[in-house]
């Protein structure tokens, strides 16, 4: 079967964001930017389906700026097939959202026809976890968020997810989508000859418009803030002194 | 304005407090009917009509609804939506399941995680872990909406609202229910917990967590975890607190062998009073706290177990 992972290129989850002085977004000029950490997981999932047997190609895509072309390279070198790229922004800092992106995936799904979309459960950016939902309801198929484990077995996908209070697995009848939480994998690094393999894979690019999808932001940004700055707080010298500090603050 | 608040019901019963924060929440937006639905769902209703501010219960019981599947209950959501404007719900795992799903049904955006209600159209999220705070305004027709509850004051009770029963669609059968595996403990919720003592990767084995519950449990508190310490072995998933875990704002934290990375302080940094207790003097941790103490925990954490 194919697997389809969708990458996003968004910024190292290592740096810290600094909001713009005109409150119009986060700077995100001159900052390193990475594959999303969810990702990562997922490209890792569907490329071990594919050392067991399971699935025969794997397809990752990617919808953004052109520099996503990076993006994708880093899921070649890590043994994804080959790779789509969708480009439907001029500017870093538009971020397209979630519905558009969906309905961006859906119109390859349809071309590609997968058995199972491997997304992350959410971007580090906009903190949005909704992709691979949406994407699933507008193709009618089942979905499995959240996955801490997946097996195919036959028809369908048994997917151990992580909820509130523990864990649930369910089966799902393929073709699904399954979002991958951050306990469903370790991924692998890229090895420098791979990585220099991964410069011959084939990458397809197109445009938004070349798939007739509409990607206007159905929500606008009026603003964007710091989030309010914590007191500074103090050192104290013993567990004594905490407890006293603790009793005076009301707090225990 | 009308509001359908998906309220948190879990195997028939009512998960009270995220529901009655996502009340408070929606409270601001409109009249608001609570839906309960589930294989079982009366008892869930019959709570929710009490909460202040619910104006009206829906109850929808099927098989198809057992197990918070996406699929039927999403289906189920979007089926009632014609007569809303807005479709909310608390930020929960099972909600961040279905909410999308309703919204892309509906063909529009879902707007995920809201920490305010600025007016019927416009709300603020935060977005990268929290270091940024979004407002966002949305041209769509129904506003599909996560609250973040943990912002939000839990609406009381006293309410008296009718119920109604509703049809639920036929279910298409996409997916169906293995099992559940619930972690089982006494101790407070961890997203509605007063007090919450957290343990990182300092603590350093499953075994020496117990020097944490031992604190929590004289504190009355709920036991959390940094990501290192859940994937280390030491906690389980649930008690991650974080970007990717719960977020919490109780009105006290206390943080142990945690150095306090951007995707931790994501999921804690709003709670009224911080304490962190670490041996490493330059751990990020000590930025946000109120008061922090520079030492080995495995002296002082039992210590202050005594001293409570």
């Amino acid at each position: 079967m194919k697997v389809l992972v969708p990458v996003k290129r968004v910024i190292d989850y290592n740096v810290k964001v600094r909001v713009k002085s005109d409150g119009s977004d986060v700077d995100l000029a001159n900052v390193k930017m990475s594959m999303n950490p969810f990702d990562e997981i997922a490209v890792e999932e569907a490329i071990r389906l594919k050392e067991a047997g399971i699935a025969t190609e794997v397809v990752a895509v990617s919808v953004g700026v052109e520099k996503a072309q990076e993006t994708l390279r880093t899921a070649l070198a890590l043994g994804a097939d080959r790779a789509i790229l969708i480009v439907a922004a001029d500017d870093v800092h538009t971020d397209i959202e979630p519905l558009a992106v969906a309905k961006i995936l859906k119109a390859i799904v349809d071309e590609e026809q997968p058995q199972i979309v491997l997304a992350g459960k959410q971007a580090i950016d906009n903190d949005m976890n909704a992709t691979g939902q949406m994407l699933s309801a507008l193709l009618g198929w089942s979905q499995a968020t959240f996955a801490s484990e997946v097996k195919v077995e036959g028809d369908n996908a048994i997917v151990t997810r992580e909820v509130d209070g523990g864990l649930q697995t369910i089966s799902v009848k393929l073709p699904a989508i399954i979002t991958t939480d951050l306990r469903l994998n370790e991924p692998r690094y890229a090895k420098l000859p791979d990585i220099m393999k991964a410069k011959k894979k084939p990458l397809d690019q197109r445009t938004a418009a070349d798939l007739g999808v509409d990607v206007t932001p159905r929500l606008t940004v009026v603003k964007v803030a710091e989030p309010a700055e914590r007191e500074a707080g103090e050192i104290v010298g013993s567990v004594d002194e905490l407890i006293a500090k603790l009793k005076e603050a009301g707090a225990v | 304005m009308s509001v359908l608040l998906l309220a948190e019901v879990t195997n028939g019963e009512l998960a009270l407090d995220a529901t009655a924060k996502a009340v408070s929440a929606a409270a601001q937006l409109g009249e608001v009917t609570a839906l309960c639905a589930g294989a079982s769902a009366a008892a869930a209703a019959e709570q929710a009509a009490k909460i202040d501010g619910v104006a009206k219960v829906l109850v929808a019981e099927d098989e198809s609804l057992g197990h918070r599947l996406a699929e039927p209950a999403a289906a189920l959501v979007a089926s009632l939506a014609g007569d809303y404007t807005h479709i909310v719900a608390p930020a929960t795992t099972d909600a961040k399941n279905i909410m999308p799903r309703v919204a892309a049904l509906l063909d529009v955006m879902v707007i995920s995680d809201v920490t305010a209600v600025v007016d019927a159209d416009t709300f603020e999220r935060p977005v990268y872990a929290g270091n940024a705070i979004q407002t966002v305004k949305s041209g769509d027709a129904k506003k599909v909406i996560t609250f973040r509850t943990s912002t939000f004051d839990a609406a009381g009770e006293g309410g008296s609202a009718a119920t109604e029963t509703v049809s639920v669609p036929a279910s298409e059968g996409l997916s169906s229910w293995v099992e559940d595996k619930v972690a089982e403990s006494d101790r407070p919720e961890l997203t509605s917990a007063g007090v919450v003592v957290s343990g990182g990767r300092g603590v350093g084995s499953e075994e020496d967590f117990a020097l944490i519950e031992k604190l929590a449990d004289k504190l009355g508190a709920a036991v959390g975890a940094s990501r290192a310490a859940v994937d280390s072995g030491f906690a389980p998933n649930d008690w991650q607190v974080g970007q990717t875990g719960k977020v919490v704002a109780p009105e006290l934290y206390v943080a142990v062998g945690i150095s306090g990375a951007i995707q931790h302080l994501a999921g804690m940094k709003d709670s009224k009073i911080i304490v962190a207790i670490n041996k490493d003097e330059e751990a990020p941790i000590f930025q946000v706290a109120d008061y922090g103490l520079v030492a080995d925990l495995f002296e002082a954490v039992p210590e202050m177990t005594e001293k409570l």
